[in-house]
């Protein structure tokens, strides 16, 4: 049962000044509504949005867009022409206030359920994505693609319908509306869950949508990171072809090997979080084949229309997942013994982790075991 | 039959070099072998990349040069295993005349993209000898690469068909569009782009015009059929349309940005580029990242889609708008094609020319 009377607290880490480091910052969680469920938090991915999130950018505007969490844009005059491009309800977004508890890659145990919320009880693992709101009307609401609908809500760094900021899962507990949260299936462990929610939808939701869910297809990962991160080093090799059981491993430069691969891929899942050339990959595709973008790169990319059209190639881009397919992919994941390949950490290693995840230096994901961990700083 | 013995010529006109002006010219054609068609040519269209080609704007041209690939003719003889046409058909080829027959895209008959694809001009022939294009007496011509002009379609009104209505009609079939109730725009009205407005028209779309200046809005409105007009500069009507199209055909032939035509487009919208332009073309990711948008391309179409979008606008009585002339005004006619001054389409009735420079 939940008190409407009184708001609880619940502590987090959040960016408080310029520096990105976080410090133990105390807030309001609104009472458990009656499609709401009152959750502590277990544990929680970092992704690298998290990243851009709390590092500012000293001096220059700190502005957050709709395209992730934490994105910015390092130019202004990029990002005011881009917001025109916008609803106003981005316009609004840009301007919420900078001291947000990240974290989209939340697993924890339900607490308290409010009175209209069916299939989960307490007691119940679940797991909070990206996304705490949606319109629920408009067309991608309504054929349960809310991740495109244009008011989403995120689930830290932006206002919810009440009027609060929205905070994510570096904390205590979190309040989040039953259609935003999933069980995580029984057999599967909440460190391992947690890089689901945003890395593994990520790639479900297109490899499901574009057709691409099926035997006897050939896919090209780019970049090999959480989601993924370009690397050529001898060790990357090793990793991907004995640990990750990838089949091939082709390094950019290699002319030879690049040219032996031409027009042999149906899809590459492009998670390169920076400018790159994309000739070289979409050489790689076969007819119809899809490069498909999954990284927030703020510099325009470039391409020649001769390529994509000798090719019918599609250059296409998702944003995560629905909680639909967050749900069958949990299951795929489970049915299929897919595990993240994580390193577990604890709150008190937060700020190591972000200098080590700039650096790429991960294998995959870091999981904060939040539940384990002091959140006051003592 | 054909004579084994000794070649026939016939007269084109062609490039001599990158200023792309054309002259007379004279050259052997192959005798015609088993699968052969021997093709009077009775009208040739006119495309923009035509022009790219006698330039060399992209750097792959070979001369003399002929050009011409929107080929409407007559069957003078066939060879000796040609089945579907007869002398006196009237046939119409289009810009790809050899494909390898054994990789993927032949065998589901996408030949147009065969890695392999041999071109109706500035290409070689299997026999090792250059192509040469319809802007001549004649064309000997693979019945592969061959389709039958459907009876009560003028040769003149079917020659734009070969390369500028198929380009439309092939990718509005591929990506699911051949139903009615979408949304399309057409970005550009040339010769492409106009036979995309009365496709997409006869396909039951709603259509919208989308050009760069005001001066095409009464015959995009009134003379094709489209439903809307909206010119790119205009902020607030690109705003009220953001998120309103299935599918943009975009056949702008220049560099231009693509961001104000992506915001245009829905979720899951397509953004179908047909123009060859030699330089980049960009895009920031999340424009197309957050509505699951698609930058894709498509070429001409195949033989089968030919075939069937002939029998399309046959069926709908679409007809192309078309300016004939003769020959001799051939360069003047690309002059004007490079400002965009026709409407909308230059046909060349070879058929009724002279072809030997004389007057």
């Amino acid at each position: 049962m939940g008190s409407v009377e009184s708001e609880r607290k619940t502590t987090g880490l959040a960016a408080r000044d310029p520096s990105g480091t976080l410090a133990p910052y105390t807030y309001d969680l609104r009472s458990t509504g009656p499609e709401d469920a009152y959750i502590r938090v277990i544990c929680c991915g970092i992704c690298h949005s998290d990243l851009h999130q709390i590092k500012n950018d000293l001096g220059m505007a700190w502005l957050t867009t709709p395209w992730s969490p934490g994105t910015y844009i390092t130019s202004l005059s990029l990002s005011l022409s881009l917001i025109k491009l916008q609803s106003t309800h981005v316009l609004h977004q840009c301007l919420v206030h900078l001291f947000a508890v990240c974290s989209h890659e939340v697993v924890g145990e339900v607490l308290e359920v409010g009175s209209e919320v069916t299939g989960v009880r307490v007691g119940d693992r679940v797991g909070v994505g990206v996304l705490v709101g949606c319109c629920r009307n408009c067309m991608p609401c309504k054929s349960d693609i809310e991740q495109y609908c244009s008011k989403k809500i995120w689930s830290y760094n932006d206002v919810y319908t009440d009027g609060k900021p929205t905070h994510g899962g570096f904390a205590g507990e979190m309040v989040v509306d039953q259609k935003f949260m999933v069980k995580i299936p029984e057999g599967m462990s909440s460190e391992q869950a947690a890089p689901l929610l945003c890395a593994g939808v990520t790639v479900y939701s297109p490899l499901n949508h574009f057709g691409l869910k099926q035997g006897g297809l050939r896919g090209g990962i780019l970049g090999l990171g959480g989601v993924g991160h370009m690397g050529s080093s001898d060790r990357k090799r090793e990793e991907a072809l004995d640990h990750l059981g990838a089949d091939a491993y082709l390094v950019s430069s290699d002319e030879a090997g690049m040219k032996e691969a031409a027009d042999s891929l149906d899809y590459i899942i492009d998670t390169v979080p920076v400018f790159h050339p994309l000739e070289p990959y979409l050489s790689l595709l076969k007819l119809d084949g899809k490069l498909i973008l999954l990284g927030v790169i703020n510099t325009p990319l470039q391409f020649f229309s001769p390529v994509v059209m000798s090719g019918r190639k599609v250059i296409t881009g998702s944003f995560i997942g629905s909680m639909k397919e967050t749900k069958e992919m949990l299951d795929f994941c489970e049915e299929k013994g897919i595990t993240s390949q994580i390193e577990v950490i604890k709150m008190d290693y937060i700020n190591t982790a972000f200098e080590r995840l700039e650096k790429n230096d991960v294998r995959y994901r870091f999981v904060v075991d939040v539940a384990g961990s002091k959140l006051d700083g003592a | 039959m054909g004579s084994l013995d000794n070649e026939r010529t016939t007269t084109g006109w062609a490039a001599r070099d990158p200023s792309g002006v054309l002259s007379p010219y004279t050259y052997s054609l192959r005798n015609t072998g088993p699968e052969d068609l021997y093709i009077k040519v009775l009208c040739c269209g006119i495309c923009h990349s035509d022009i790219h080609q006698v330039k060399n704007d992209l750097g792959m041209s070979h001369y003399p040069m002929v050009p011409g690939h929107e080929v409407v003719g007559e069957v003078l003889e066939v060879g000796s295993d040609v089945t579907k046409y007869k002398v006196g058909d009237r046939v119409g080829t289009g810009i790809v005349v050899g494909c390898c027959r054994s990789c993927e895209p032949c065998k589901s008959e996408q030949e147009q993209y065969c890695n392999k694809k041999i071109w109706n001009y500035n290409d070689v022939y299997t026999d090792g000898k250059p192509t040469q294009g319809g802007f001549a007496g004649e064309v000997v011509v693979d019945q592969r690469f061959v389709v039958k002009i459907p009876d009560g379609l003028e040769s003149e009104q079917a020659a734009p068909l070969m390369c500028a209505a198929v380009t439309v009609y092939s990718p509005l079939v591929h990506f699911g569009f051949k139903q009615s109730g979408l949304r399309g725009g057409i970005l550009g009205l040339g010769g492409v782009g106009h036979m995309g407005v009365k496709i997409a028209k006869a396909m039951g779309h709603h259509v919208t015009v989308i050009s760069s200046s005001d001066k095409k809005r009464k015959e995009a409105l009134e003379h094709l059929g489209a439903d809307a007009y909206l010119v790119s500069s205009d902020e607030n009507g690109m705003k009220e349309a953001a998120d309103s199209l299935d599918y943009i055909f975009d056949t702008i032939p220049v560099v231009h940005p693509l961001e104000p035509y992506l915001a245009l487009l829905k979720l899951d919208g397509k953004l179908i580029l047909t123009g060859v332009i030699n330089a980049p073309l960009q895009f920031v990711s999340p424009m197309v990242m957050l509505g699951r948008k698609s930058i894709t391309g498509s070429f001409i179409g195949s033989i089968k889609e030919m075939e069937e979008m002939l029998e399309f606008c046959k069926d709908k009585e679409l007809t192309s708008q078309i300016e004939v002339v003769k020959m001799d005004y051939v360069n003047t006619a690309l002059e004007r094609l490079e400002k965009n001054d026709v409407r909308y389409r230059f046909v060349v009735d070879v058929a009724g020319s002279k072809l030997d420079g004389s007057v």
